[in-house]
């Protein structure tokens, strides 16, 4: 489970989110909408430990635990995973490397292979990471690397935008394996958190929540087609004044 | 040889480098007693042994080695070749043997460039010579170590190097010393002559210790499609070294390429370049160097200069500094004359992005880990046109060495 009270958060001296208030609980998957800028990558990285997001007031706990002030790595190892919008390219750092440094279990080194075949990355693995990927492999290499880390919180920052068409069903089908490999049935609770523009996910995806992001704070919370098919109506603004209006965000 | 060199070096033996500091010669001794020649190098001593397979330079596995150079303080303890077409001695013998090995000397490097220059033509203490024969492609690689083993003996060694037309010469190189902490002092000329559609690759590899001067002076002559491939690796300490070898693409579609990786510790000077003359129509380089420090100084030059049609030349200069001391300046510099020419360069320095170490922390790797897979990555070498086996070995090496690193 994971629970997000109050939580303030500031770039650079700046507040971006003024008091969020989330939780999501063990083998659920909520998703996340708003329009640019509202703070939904924020709270991504935020909930992550990254540390140039600063908590300036309330708490996240994961599994019963505090970890507002935990570092990357320690989330990482709690079982806390991202995948990122724009990660950095590392020269001379492989993509078969960091397939390897992510794996859960570092003596199964021939999942490399068998990852890198799922995400049609096989020719990938011997290049220099992100270094001159496309949009869609860079989403796909993502993906790998959280397939090898088989992380029981799975952060993910629209998994979606950019891919073309024909890739989508693959992101779709490898989120879904991503969420389903730390599901109860394999004796882990899996939890996702997705930020999604355009909903396209939700036809892969079984979320059980909705939210929007509005301004920094969480306007709305409901069935996540329902609120989509409401932006799509009426707009963001709107539904910041909808029926879906969480109980703790009162506009 | 000639009066002439001799008088040349004689009027260059105060003319200070125009690169570096200044080393006083007159702190080291030329004279050091002969040692017995080894017709079995595996019987040198284990600790021996040891230094020189760090350098690459192994004594026990003989099969991997195409032919052998060793020479410790001023004496060749040992050379043999098993292949036909190759040839491997000291250069005192091969000067006895051929008559027109006068041709090659000093004829890449010019005797009275400096002091240190003039200093091995004045008293030259042997080096190896190297040579295959039109056509003839070595089987495995030759390898030639040059030891020191005597404290405050400057060793003078001038080597030639020759690959016939159409032949093909690997060459590993160690230099290195069994000498803990005193000084010492490494003064190297070498020679390499590519003749018409020849290839050499020449990998070096540097282990001295914090109170060693090291000067080596090298220059290569590339004819028509041929090929000079040189790598460079320094990663132990040292006092100081500046060395900045040559390549001059003569040839038409001559082609020489320069890779170093350099690390300096505290205490450590290093000011190490490559230039490369693009004399040939369709000449091409590629000089590619990675310098990291943890405290020293290092001068990262290149040099690309193009005076013919359709050359082409590359310049990559990296620098990571990994501490808040130490610095690297790096000097890339190109020079073209005449329209045509397609030269350009990269160089960047600095530490390791912070965000580069936050995204693999984020798999779970500690900062430690993080920045230890970003270093071994910055250093990682995959040499194109290197026969995988001194691929690998050069890896090996980067690998030992990269564990005083961290
Ligand atoms: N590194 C940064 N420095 C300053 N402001 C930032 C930085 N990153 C994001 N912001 C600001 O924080 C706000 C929220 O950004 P973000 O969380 O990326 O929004 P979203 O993901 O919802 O589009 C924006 O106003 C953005 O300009
Ligand atoms: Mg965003």
């Amino acid at each position: 489970m994971l629970e997000i009270t109050d939580l303030k958060v500031a770039i650079e001296g700046k507040e971006i989110l003024h008091g969020v208030n989330l939780s999501i609980k063990s083998g659920e998957t909520s998703v996340l909408f708003g329009p640019n800028g509202s703070g939904k990558t924020t709270l991504l990285m935020t909930i992550m430990g990254f540390p140039r997001y600063r908590v300036t007031g309330g708490s996240i706990s994961y599994q019963g635990k505090d970890v507002t002030h935990a570092t990357l790595d320690e989330r990482a190892r709690l079982g806390i995973g991202i995948s990122f919008q724009r990660p950095p390219v590392v020269r001379g750092v492989k993509t078969r490397d960091m397939v390897l440094a992510s794996l859960k279990d570092k003596n199964q080194t021939e999942m490399v292979n068998s990852l890198a075949g799922k995400t049609d990355l096989l020719d990938f693995l011997d290049r220099d990471i992100n270094h001159g990927f496309s949009g869609g492999e860079i989403k796909r290499s993502e993906l790998m690397q959280l397939l090898a880390q088989q992380p029981e919180m799975v952060l993910l920052d629209e998994p979606e935008s950019g891919v073309d068409l024909e890739n989508i069903s693959l992101i779709g089908r490898l989120i879904n394996e991503l969420l389903q490999k730390s599901s109860p049935m394999h004796g882990r609770n899996s939890m996702g958190l997705i930020i999604t523009h355009t909903g396209h996910i939700l036809e892969y995806v079984n979320a059980r929540n909705g939210y929007i992001m509005l301004d920094g704070i969480i306007s709305c919370q409901g069935d996540p087609r329902e609120i989509l098919n409401e932006i799509k109506a009426r707009g963001y603004e709107q539904c910041a004044k909808c029926t879906f209006r969480s109980a703790q965000n009162v506009c | 040889m000639s009066v002439n060199n001799k008088e040349k070096a004689k009027s260059a033996a105060n003319k200070p480098a125009i690169m570096g500091e200044d080393v006083d010669l007159t702190k080291f001794t030329r004279e050091a007693a002969p040692l017995k020649y080894q017709t079995d190098p595996s019987k040198l001593s284990v600790a021996t042994k040891k230094k020189m397979l760090e350098a690459g330079v192994m004594l026990d596995n003989p099969d991997q080695r195409t032919g052998t150079f060793i020479q410790i303080d001023n004496t060749p303890v040992h050379s043999s070749v098993k292949q036909e077409g190759v040839e491997v001695m000291p250069v005192s013998q091969a000067i006895q043997k051929y008559d027109w090995l006068g041709d090659y000397y000093w004829k890449a490097v010019n005797v009275d460039t400096d002091k240190y220059t003039a200093s091995v033509e004045l008293g030259q203490n042997d080096g190896y010579f190297i040579r295959t024969t039109p056509g003839t492609k070595t089987d495995f690689p030759v390898q030639a170590c040059l030891y020191l083993s005597k404290a405050k003996l400057a060793q003078n060694v001038h080597n030639i190097i020759i690959a016939e037309e159409n032949s093909e010469l690997h060459i590993i190189t160690g230099c290195t010393t069994a000498l803990g902490n005193e000084p010492g002092m490494h003064l190297g000329v070498s020679e390499f002559y590519i003749k018409k559609g020849a290839k050499i690759t020449f990998t070096m590899i540097h282990g001295w210790n914090p109170e060693f001067a090291v000067r080596p002076r090298t220059a290569a002559i590339i004819e028509d499609n041929g090929l000079f491939l040189s790598n460079y690796v320094l990663m132990k300490p040292v006092k100081t070294i500046q060395m900045n070898p040559i390549a001059r693409c003569n040839g038409e579609n001559a082609t020489a390429r320069f890779n170093s990786v350099l690390v300096s510790t505290p205490g450590s000077n290093m000011d190490v370049g490559s230039r490369v003359y693009l004399n040939g129509k369709g000449s091409r380089t590629e000089i590619i160097s990675r310098a990291i420090t943890t405290g020293g100084y290092i001068t990262a030059r290149g040099y690309i200069e193009g005076n013919a049609p359709e050359v082409k030349g590359h310049l990559e200069c990296r620098g990571l500094l990994l501490e808040n001391k130490g610095a690297i300046h790096a000097i890339p510099e190109l020079k073209g004359t005449l329209p045509g020419i397609d030269l350009y360069h990269e160089a960047a320095v600095g530490k390791i992005a912070e965000e580069e170490v936050e995204y693999l922390m984020a798999r779970g790797l500690t900062r430690e880990e993080a920045t230890a897979t970003i270093v071994r990555g910055f250093l990682r070498v995959d040499i194109e046109g290197l026969p995988q086996m001194l691929n690998e070995e050069l890896k090996r090496a980067i690998k030992d060495s990269e564990k005083d690193l961290m």
